[in-house]
């Protein structure tokens, strides 16, 4: 369950995705809220059809290269200096994750609602993700499994 | 069964999790019963691998370690 749109808690919760597929299990992170942001494509600037979406995606820009942490953000110099110290320990990146997620057979959902209450269309989102869904495909993917809520 | 290592990844220098995600994902393309053998020098994939292979089946037939990389042979069991 992804409901922050934090690099540092993106992060995390496409590693454990990744890992849980690459164990075998049946892995779906369901994007809702900030969290479906980081689906948004990386070239996409500006979503929203009202003004109101459209300001909120300026000032929460989508996409895995524009997350912001959820403290020492600094004004995007933090992102920058993780950026980098993952890249000297070669840390994959979320970018890379996520390619890596939707090769081991990971479902990626995006929440409906969000996409309604936000604005975002699916030409907004990157490729490979499954049909947008609601709480009740959350839950029900959630029965008899592990759930963690990043 | 074959003795003889089916295929090699190199994945020195990676941090977790990508050892054990780009394995399984060359693990796919092996057929059951080969071997393949895995040079990592992260620390944390000698506990992660073990657990990988307890969850998902395959075989750890042996693991050795010099000079900071840890070297795994893994048998594909299904």
């Amino acid at each position: 369950m992804a409901w922050s749109g934090d690099l540092d808690k993106i992060w995390p919760t496409f590693i454990l995705g990744t890992t849980g597929a690459a164990m075998g299990m049946e892995t779906t992170i369901f994007f809702t809220f900030w969290g479906l942001f980081p689906l948004v494509r990386n070239d996409v600037h500006i979503t929203g059809e009202n003004w109101m979406q459209k300001m909120m995606s300026m000032m929460n820009r989508g996409g895995t290269e524009h997350l912001g942490l959820s403290k020492m953000n600094f004004a995007g110099m933090g992102p920058a200096m993780m950026k980098k110290l993952a890249e000297e320990h070669k840390v994959a990146s979320p970018n890379e994750l996520l390619e890596v997620a939707r090769d081991l057979g990971v479902h990626l959902v995006p929440c409906q609602m969000t996409m309604d209450l936000l604005g975002l269309t699916k030409d907004d989102l990157i490729d490979g993700l499954e049909e947008p869904a609601g709480a009740t495909t959350a839950l029900l993917e959630a029965q008899d499994a592990v759930t963690l809520f990043i | 069964m074959s003795a003889t290592i089916a295929r090699t990844l190199d994945l020195r220098g990676l941090s977790c999790p990508l050892p054990i995600a780009k394995t399984a994902q060359a693990i796919r393309d092996l057929p059951a019963g080969e071997l393949i053998e895995v040079l990592a020098t992260d620390p944390g994939s000698v506990p992660d691998f073990a657990a990988w292979c307890t969850t998902t089946g395959h075989e750890l037939v042996e693991r050795t370690e010099g000079g900071g990389v840890y070297r795994f042979v893994i048998r594909k069991t299904r």
